[in-house]
């Protein structure tokens, strides 16, 4: 194996499985990936069946743990992870698991749990190689996003139902996709483009009587007139919220800001001027088509220096996972595992997701904890050759210290333990 | 692969772990026999674990070795000297239910951990896919009062020495996986040098109260994970009377290339606890149990550049129990002196170490010798060891 196909494997996809085949051509394997449709598209339960569950447990309200939304959540998150350890099409698995973190849904609150497992299948992953604007429209119209960012709760004060509630705007979600998802702070914005843009996203709701259940513009919750937003009019009704939704996603400060997560995600925790330059050139030329700019990520030189980016509990743990190419059986926990190491699925604590750098993620207690669950992990393999499961996974990343001490190591158990807490492969 | 759902239900409730009474019904079954395996990985260094101090090669060797002193070594009749962090083990010795076995080995001749730990397991010269306990479990006549089998291996997975055709429970504590100190102490090393990595674990392996002493094995640990609460738990489980009677655990730390002499007191302590732990979880039925405590092979007898040892070839074995006919040191003593050394390096093996193990099992289970030639394939040349047991 060598480094360009290892880099492949570990910084763009989600880690080797020695059982599957390597690349000839690790950049074309790469780019292969982006062609068509989404392998695990169609995984899972729909939206409306996630709405059906919420509508049933607030009817029926079970015991905490026993509800259908848990069922649906838990076995979503399941099938997940079970997926990212067998996808032929790491790559663009890692590209749904990086716009899922852009655009979080953490199941803290909202009582999003049902819809969270459609939000992925749904909003997220038929987009990663289309229009990032058609992927914020699909994300701001979900269930999910607006359950969790509280949309659903937010009402024009001058509407019929404002008026007749005294109730009015919830600036959660328009604050939240300005801030986190689109121009984020460094464009400028204002508040009064926050609380106009609220406005527009009035009546952007959820009808969980329907059948079946799903979004609903309720014009009567929607704030009547046009709204301006960094200078630009928008229509009242819902096409005004699409048309917004257009111009943020299109704006030059978007593209800026995807640029830079984007490499600092494929590139190093200090992302290169001139590789988000790139980046933020292609969003830019082709109107933020985010298969073109996943197609220059795997074009930027720096984006094949090995060993940048450490690895999130996340990543971490499908590695492993899959270096070891575990049967479910054999796996354990690895949900709980993701809790113990600081990364809960789907239950990020803030909705500006889940950090991507070394210093978010290298606490003393989180790195001994890895260590513990490497131990944990390695004793449950029962592989013959700890230095071949190793030198399959890493290759010429391998570093002869780590060589060293597995080959001295006084057990298979201790020699895997040290493979999966050196510091070669805590990273990708 | 059963889970032991309920049982390791009962484990929580140490206080109230309630089968005995309910029990004593099946107390008097014929299978009452008990049997266990602590593998020690890494390859525990017998000459330091009992000490020869009669021989006089010894002092070329291991010079400064001094006999038994009030804080030293702990006798066992005039030759032989326990090392000192064995003190529960010299009680049982004294009370006739402790034997060494010297200058034991397997059949092969290997160096390497990996391989040489699947030829201890599997009971022969080469890795088989099946390892000799479970071989034992699957002679045994099926027995319906125990509703999750025979076998029980003791941690998050079944150890080759249990794998095979007859069904083995396994067990471990939530939240087990806890490394010992000193591969704490290596994957620290193994990232020192990394600026992220390094002074992260260095720090929270600080703040998890590894001192540098507990690191470099001068200080025993305390871990609730270790050692003697696992070996606690086996206890509890094969004293009930629908339990396993047959389990197996492993203990590592044994791989002493640097500085031995600090390294192996905690390990040593672990397995000297660990044991009493076992004995007193299996209450009454201790009397009735026979534990085999063996690792892949020994070291070299001379000590290396470092003040530790490198891997060797025969070794110490220990049987303990309440049946075992204890308080003497079993050994065909090769001696230390010039020529007496294997390959000028190792202590000379002169026992098998499947002579032991055939014996304890041949006496506590009845087997035949048609089974435990197949127990241990090829083994005709070692003979079971007689008289390991009470009469």
């Amino acid at each position: 194996m060598d480094l360009s196909t290892v880099q492949a494997l570990v910084r763009f996809g989600l880690g080797r499985r020695p059982a599957e085949a390597l690349p000839t051509d690790p950049a074309a394997w790469l780019l292969s990936q982006l062609q068509g449709p989404d392998p695990a598209a169609g995984m899972g339960p729909r939206t409306a069946d996630g709405l059906a569950a919420l509508r049933a447990d607030r009817k029926n309200k079970p015991p905490p743990g026993e509800s259908q939304s848990r069922a649906l959540f838990r076995d979503g998150a399941v099938a997940q992870l079970a997926n990212a350890l067998t996808t032929q099409a790491p790559f663009r698995e890692r590209l749904v698991w990086f716009w899922t973190n852009h655009f979080t849904v953490s199941v803290r609150r909202g009582q999003c749990a049902a819809v969270l497992p459609s939000f992925v299948a749904e909003a997220i992953r038929p987009h990663v190689t289309g229009r990032f604007a058609d992927m914020l429209l699909a994300v701001m119209r979900h269930p999910a996003m607006l359950l969790y960012l509280d949309n659903v709760a937010s009402i024009g004060p001058d509407s019929p139902a404002g008026v007749r509630s005294h109730r009015g705007l919830n600036e959660n979600l328009a604050r939240e996709c300005m801030e986190l998802h689109t121009l984020s702070p460094a464009s400028g914005y204002a508040q009064a483009d926050v609380t106009a843009f609220a406005a527009i996203l009035t009546g952007w709701s959820i009808d969980l009587q329907a059948d079946p259940p799903g979004f609903r513009f309720r014009p009567g919750a929607h704030q009547p007139g046009e709204q301006t937003v960094l200078g630009h009019a928008f229509p009242a009704g819902e096409a005004g919220g699409v048309a917004a939704l257009e111009f943020l996603a299109n704006h030059p400060a978007t593209h800026r800001f995807l640029a830079a997560k984007l490499v600092c995600h494929f590139v190093s925790d200090d992302p290169p001027p001139a590789a988000v330059h790139r980046i933020e050139g292609v969003l830019r030329d082709t109107q933020g088509d985010l298969g073109a700019a996943s197609v220059a990520l795997v074009g930027l030189d720096a984006a094949w220096h090995p060993l940048t980016k450490l690895r999130t509990p996340q990543d971490l743990v499908v590695a492993g996972l899959r270096a070891l190419d575990l049967s479910p059986d054999q796996t354990g926990n690895p949900i709980g595992a993701l809790g113990g190491l600081g990364q809960p699925f789907w239950n990020a604590p803030a909705p500006n997701g889940w950090p991507d750098r070394a210093a978010d993620w290298a606490a003393p207690e989180a790195m001994v904890r890895r260590v513990d669950w490497a131990f944990g992990l390695a004793g449950r393999t029962q592989a013959t050759d700890p230095l071949e499961i190793a030198d399959a996974t890493l290759g010429p990343l391998l570093q002869p210290a780590t060589q060293d001490a597995m080959r001295h190591a006084g057990s298979r158990h201790e020699s895997l333990t040290l493979f999966l807490s050196s510091p070669e492969f805590q990273r990708r | 692969m059963v889970h032991l759902t309920r049982r390791s239900a009962l484990l929580g409730l140490t206080a109230a772990f309630g089968l005995g009474r309910a029990s004593l019904a099946f107390a008097d079954a014929q299978t009452d026999q008990r049997f266990v395996v602590v593998i020690l990985r890494g390859a525990l260094d017998g000459l330091a674990a009992v000490v020869p101090y009669g021989d006089p090669g010894l002092a070329t060797l291991r010079p400064g070795t001094q006999g038994p002193t009030p804080d030293g070594l702990l006798d066992l009749g005039g030759f032989y000297g326990l090392h000192p962090a064995l003190a529960n083990f010299h009680m049982m010795y004294a009370a006739g239910e402790m034997l060494p076995v010297h200058a034991v080995a397997g059949p092969y001749r290997i160096r390497s951990h990996f391989e040489a730990q699947d030829c201890l397991e599997s009971g022969a010269d080469h890795r088989m896919t099946s390892g000799w306990l479970n071989r034992v479990v699957a002679a045994l006549p099926a027995d319906t009062s125990r509703p999750e089998g025979e076998a029980l291996a003791i941690g998050v997975s079944v150890p080759l020495l249990l794998r095979g055709p007859a069904e083995v429970a396994n067990w471990a504590p939530h939240g087990f996986a806890m490394p010992q100190a000193d591969l704490y102490a290596r994957i620290a090393a193994l990232n020192a040098h990394d600026t992220v990595t390094g002074p992260a674990l260095a720090e929270g392996l600080r703040g998890r109260g590894f001192s540098e002493a507990v690191m470099q094995g001068v200080t025993p640990e305390t871990n609730r994970y270790a050692f003697p609460a696992l070996a606690a738990a086996a206890g509890r489980m094969l004293a009930a009377a629908d339990g396993p009677r047959i389990a197996a655990l492993e203990l590592g730390g044994w791989d002493t290339h640097t500085a031995q002499a600090a390294r192996l007191t905690g390990p040593l302590h672990q397995l000297d606890d660990g044991l009493a732990a076992l004995k007193a979880g299996l209450g009454e039925s201790w009397t009735r149990t026979a534990v085999l405590v063996m690792t892949e092979f020994g070291r070299t007898a001379r000590i290396n550049g470092t003040g530790g040892t490198d891997h060797g070839t025969a070794t110490v074995a220990f049987v303990l129990g309440g049946a075992i006919g204890g308080g003497r040191v079993v050994a065909d003593w090769p001696g230390l002196g010039a020529g007496k050394l294997f390959e000028d390096r190792d202590l000379a093996p002169t026992t098998d170490l499947r002579s032991v193990a055939k014996g304890l099992i041949a006496q506590q289970f009845g087997l035949t010798e048609s089974v435990l030639t197949q127990v241990f394939p090829g083994s005709s040349g070692a003979a079971p060891m007689r008289g390991l047991l009470r009469a």
